[in-house]
């Protein structure tokens, strides 16, 4: 069998292992204890390119995908418009199959990239800095909690209960390295005291919501000598008042709405900006603009000293590879949506999920779980006609339509809806009557 | 790859930069629905500060910065440790597939067989490959791999009341995310030695070796690129004293089809996609970072795990699971290269990418030996370390012969790396390079050494062809400049 | 050129220059040329207790981090402000104007454990010919 991703054949060995002064290649392996040899192993037979391709698109075959149906499913993973520009871009073998640029003159491309994109997050955050990317929204947020904790020499995480659950358990898988102990609170009982290093919120929270005072938070928090850290929807940052404007002394957030697909999960890419006066302590890598001896302007890699292949145990994090072609991703897109763009989306993500919200509020039987200001995803109590949510979805589907994310165990009948720039007014009224169906109401 | 004036100072303009007002590089559709009254003015911001291009000025920009970057698909990375094979186009265009894209990690389980029998399926051969029992696809890169192992020995321990075990030992070749990670686990690290033939020392582990310490960390090849004949006893001594066994997998292209690291008494390891799997680098991400652990480790692996149930599949939370590593599942979107490449190379293509791998860096190491100096003298594995010294004698460093060799047309090896040698030079070839590529390189590098003895002002100026000459990084650390401003461009 | 004979000096390149039992602390020419380009000196805040071959706080290069330690113990009454601000002070001039911290001395014998200036360049031309 000849594999096209190996060029060297039976003659170009042998010519190489006259080189090298042996007889086979056996004898390249010998410092392998005979014992630890091994015969095959139990993976199938090898596939051609044509047999490939069927074999791959049979099993994506056996999945639903969301594109080509109405879906309302957010809570942290969401559908939205990836113009094909980023597509292209990240598509360039040039950006895909490079490596990471330790070698600046030959890697400008990235490196400038980079820079754009740390910029753009500190526009978008009103920040002062920002990295090159984390590996998610979710160890980003924990990666900050770590960071607050190393500066403030404190023990203890605080958490608001609306922080994205998945997002909570990550922070305390991260915590328990350290020996940090995680305290979550709800939003109308705060109990921080000077062992907290930071209190951590997401803006707008896992159902969708902005905290109707964030300003008296943000007291209570630096108050209390902790870090006020934001989790924020970056698209929601098209329309709503950035972190940086109340306060914040991190933000983070998933910049997966930024350009990429859903991926059934990944990769998506963290985002990390900070203040001026944490920048030795923030994780993750950082480009630099410099200049070379004949002025020419470059990017470097720069503040290495913080990362692990030089301070090693003491580094700020044990991250290396990141996120980088999600984040090129996401640089063309917010390059492409630009300042007019971004606006737009925001506001039609937002004007849409309000038309479907006001509409089955209207439904009897569904009622809004909250009041306040919501973005692009809201909370609906269904009736017990439904069936429950999981019941309501199944039905949904059986008319596909992909219902929102079950959040019963959080709110009683509750589902989780997600209305995006990509839902039509014609999805959302159908979506209303289907839930009317369902519920059995009018 | 220089192109004279038209690439002049293309770093000074950004997207920032380009454009003018009222100009976009989409279009969206208009609001169909009612508008809704927005919200008060104090939770809307004013305004924000994004570029305003053209689509065409977009593309344009977005490729002339593509052609300012070196990449597998132009030429040869012979970057030890980071195993920069050739990254196959068919699985790009598989990996984008809508049935595989176009999946929302929440929706019904019922919907998503597919990704999910493509996920077991890989966790098996990924077992089957290591010689380990139960596997987590859900690190999103080796760093994170090595953090949830970390933290599954130190979770496995505090359940069998031995969270005395405070230490981790960490050969001095360790790449650096081996001691970051121990720490990040709470734990103190401690070097051991590595001896005169570039093995871990036996002495220096067994008097490291006591109660206190809870792991090693191990590379094996190691980042030497030697195989430790002595596995089998320090896998050994380590489980006798009641430790743990990790293995860093990152150089499993020397062993693939041919060792298995749970034969040899590996406990946990951690693996790498987008090296020895083949996916793409992507200029520093997304990566992928499985863990494989042995049967007794594996309820306390992340959550959630593929697991069968009757004739589907379902994610499953392991009884005593560290918990999550991240949102979702993994980075699905690499994992369905890695898959498709477990394919193309079948049962009997593992072997090939060993053997290929292992008669490349040997080859190397013959042609170059003569003229640069082989701290280790044995074989061999995947990869190959010289130590730049002899040219250092003659006032040339192993980072002049870098950025020279940028001149020749390649990119650089990994310089200064393992930290135990001197002006250390790291060459892995991978299997995906021919012998003519070799030989041109290793020419190169002969005429280098010549350059070094003879002209050695055009080594130390190098590189002359590159869209950029080295850059001032004092400057660049001292005073950074690490955004684009409004005022004047990117001041600080 | 022989290191500065107003001082004394340690095995890890720091030195340290006496008056009125105010001590003025930095690091050798030796050390700024083995450490490269400085570019970030971390040093603890005035009022800190600082000992005798403890560290002191860190001093980076673009690829690399070393330890300082104190030449002597008592407390720190003094920052170089210059140094926060322009890093390359040290390379230029390690012994004047790059200097680090001044420490008020809370015990003058302490000196004599240190090396002379005439001990400091023989440990230095031994290093070198390794």
């Amino acid at each position: 069998m000849t594999l096209p991703y190996i060029p060297n054949t039976a003659a170009d060995r042998q010519a190489m292992l006259a080189a090298i002064g042996v007889g086979s290649v056996e004898e390249l392996f010998a410092d392998i204890p005979a014992e630890f040899r091994i015969g095959e192993l139990g993976l199938p037979p090898a596939l051609s390119e044509p047999e490939l391709v069927r074999e791959l698109s049979a099993l994506a075959g056996r999945n639903r995908p969301v594109d080509g149906m109405p879906c309302f499913l957010g809570g942290g993973a969401y559908r939205h418009f990836i113009p094909s520009v980023v597509g292209e871009v990240i598509g360039r073998s040039e950006f895909a199959t490079a490596y990471t640029p330790y070698q600046p003159e030959i890697s400008q491309g990235t490196l400038q990239t980079i820079f754009e994109f740390q910029s753009m997050v500190c526009e978008l955050t009103a920040m002062d800095v920002a990295n090159a990317g984390m590996y998610d929204g979710a160890s980003a947020l924990a990666e900050a909690c770590l960071m607050a904790a190393a500066i403030s020499g404190r023990r203890r995480i605080a958490l608001l209960s609306t922080v994205h659950p998945h997002h909570q358990a990550v922070v305390r898988t991260y915590a328990f390295g350290r020996g940090l102990a995680v305290d979550v609170m709800p939003p109308d009982d705060l109990a921080l005291s000077e062992e907290h290093a930071c209190l951590a919120v997401q803006q707008p929270n896992f159902f969708g919501y902005f905290l109707p005072d964030v300003e008296a938070l943000e007291r209570a928090v630096h108050a209390a000598g902790a870090l006020f850290i934001v989790s924020a929807d970056p698209i929601s940052l098209g329309l709503f008042r950035p972190p940086g404007e109340y306060g914040a002394d991190v933000v983070v957030g998933d910049g997966q709405s930024l350009g990429s697909p859903l991926n059934f999960g990944g990769p998506y890419l963290g985002l990390f900006a900070c203040r001026q006066q944490y920048l030795r302590q923030m994780p993750g890598r950082i480009v630099g603009r410099t200049s070379d001896a004949q002025g020419r302007t470059g990017y470097v890699l720069t503040m290495q000293t913080r990362e692990q292949h030089i301070r090693r145990e003491r580094a700020t994090s044990n991250i290396c590879t990141s996120q980088q072609l999600v984040a090129l991703a996401a640089t063309v897109y917010l390059a492409a949506m630009g300042k007019l763009g971004l606006r737009q989306v925001a506001e039609l993500c937002y004007h849409k999920a309000h038309y479907a919200a006001q509409r089955i509020a209207q439904l009897p039987g569904y009622a809004l779980a909250f009041d306040g200001l919501f973005f692009k995803e809201f909370v609906v109590r269904c009736p017990s006609a439904s069936g429950g949510p999981s019941e309501l979805n199944r039905a949904l589907l059986e008319r596909c339509i992909v219902g929102g994310l079950d959040v019963s165990q959080y709110v009683e009948n509750g589902v989780l809806l997600c209305v995006t720039e990509m839902n039509t007014r014609d999805e959302i009224d159908r979506l209303v009557e289907a839930l009317a169906a369902i519920g059995g109401g009018a | 790859m220089s192109d004279g004036p038209r690439q002049a100072d293309i770093g000074a303009r950004l997207t920032f930069d380009l454009g003018k007002p009222g100009r976009t590089a989409c279009s969206l559709p208009p609001c169909d629905v009612p508008e809704a009254d927005l919200p008060p003015p104090s939770f809307l911001r004013r305004e924000i500060n994004l570029p305003e291009l053209s689509q065409v000025e977009l593309v344009r920009y977005f490729v002339a910065l593509s052609r300012r970057n070196y990449s597998v698909d132009s030429g040869f990375y012979p970057l030890g440790s980071c195993t920069m094979k050739y990254n196959p186009k068919v699985h790009e265009k598989l990996a984008c597939l809508p049935g595989f894209t176009s999946l929302h990690p929440l929706q019904p389980l019922a919907t998503v067989q597919g990704a999910l029998a493509l996920m077991y399926d890989l966790q098996r051969w990924l077992a089957d490959i290591t010689g380990l029992d139960a596997v987590s696809l859900a690190p999103a890169a080796g760093a994170q791999g090595e953090l949830t192992g970390i933290l599954m020995i130190k979770a496995y321990l505090a359940d069998r009341g031995e969270e005395g075990r405070s230490r981790v030992l960490v050969p001095d070749s360790a790449h650096g995310t081996n001691p970051a990670t121990a720490a990040m686990g709470g734990f103190e690290v401690v070097t051991v030695a590595s001896d005169g033939q570039g093995n871990t020392d036996t002495h220096a582990l067994a008097s490291a070796l006591d109660d206190g310490v809870a792991a090693l960390m191990l590379t094996l090849p190691n980042t030497l690129g030697l195989f430790d004949p002595n596995i089998g006893r320090i896998a050994e001594m380590l489980h006798r004293k009641g430790a743990l066994l990790y293995g860093d997998g990152a150089n499993l292209n020397a062993l693939l089809g041919r060792a298995r690291f749970g034969d040899m008494g590996f406990d946990i390891v951690h693996l790498n996609m987008h090296k020895t799997f083949s996916t793409p680098h992507g200029g520093g991400g997304p990566g992928s970072g499985p863990v494989v652990v042995k049967g007794y480790l594996a309820p306390y692996l992340p959550t959630p795990v593929v697991a069968k149930e009757g004739e589907g599949f379902v994610l499953a939370t392991p009884e005593r699971s560290i918990g999550r590593v991240g949102s979702f599942y993994g980075h699905f979107g690499v994992l369905v290269r890695a898959y498709a490449y477990l394919r193309t190379l079948g049962v009997e293509g593992l072997r090939q990418v060993s053997d290929n791998a292992v008669i490349n860096a040997n080859y190397v190491l013959a042609r170059l030996r003569q003229a640069y100096h082989l701290p280790y003298d044995r074989r061999c594995m995947h990869e190959v370390v010289f130590s730049g010294s002899r040219q250092r004698a003659k006032g040339v460093r192993t980072l002049d012969i870098a950025k020279r060799l940028i001149d020749y047309g390649f990119h650089p090896p990994t310089v200064y790396f393992p930290l135990i040698v001197d002006e250390a030079l790291m060459i892995e070839p991978t299997e995906t390079e021919s012998k003519e590529a070799l030989d041109a390189f290793c020419d190169a590098l002969l005429a280098i050494d010549r350059e070094a003895e003879e002209e050695p002002q055009v080594v130390k100026e190098a590189p002359h062809t590159a869209p950029v000459g080295r850059l001032d990084e004092a400057t660049a650390a001292r005073r950074p400049v690490l955004r684009w401003r409004r005022e004047v461009g990117s001041e600080p | 050129m022989p290191s500065p004979s107003d001082r004394r000096y340690t095995k890890e390149h720091e030195w340290v220059r006496v008056e009125d039992n105010m001590g003025t602390v930095g690091i050798t020419d030796y050390a700024q040329d083995q450490l490269g380009d400085i570019v970030y000196v971390d040093l603890p805040s005035v009022g800190t207790q600082v000992k005798q071959l403890e560290k002191l706080g860190e001093i980076e290069s673009v690829k690399a981090v070393s330890d300082l330690y104190s030449p002597v113990s008592g407390e720190l009454v003094e920052v170089n402000q210059g140094v926060n601000d322009r890093p390359e002070l040290v390379n230029q001039s390690p012994y004047e104007e790059g200097w680090l911290v001044r420490v008020r001395l809370a015990d003058p014998a302490e000196l004599d454990n240190l090396l002379t200036a005439k001990q400091y360049d023989e440990l230095i031309a031994q290093a070198q010919e390794t």
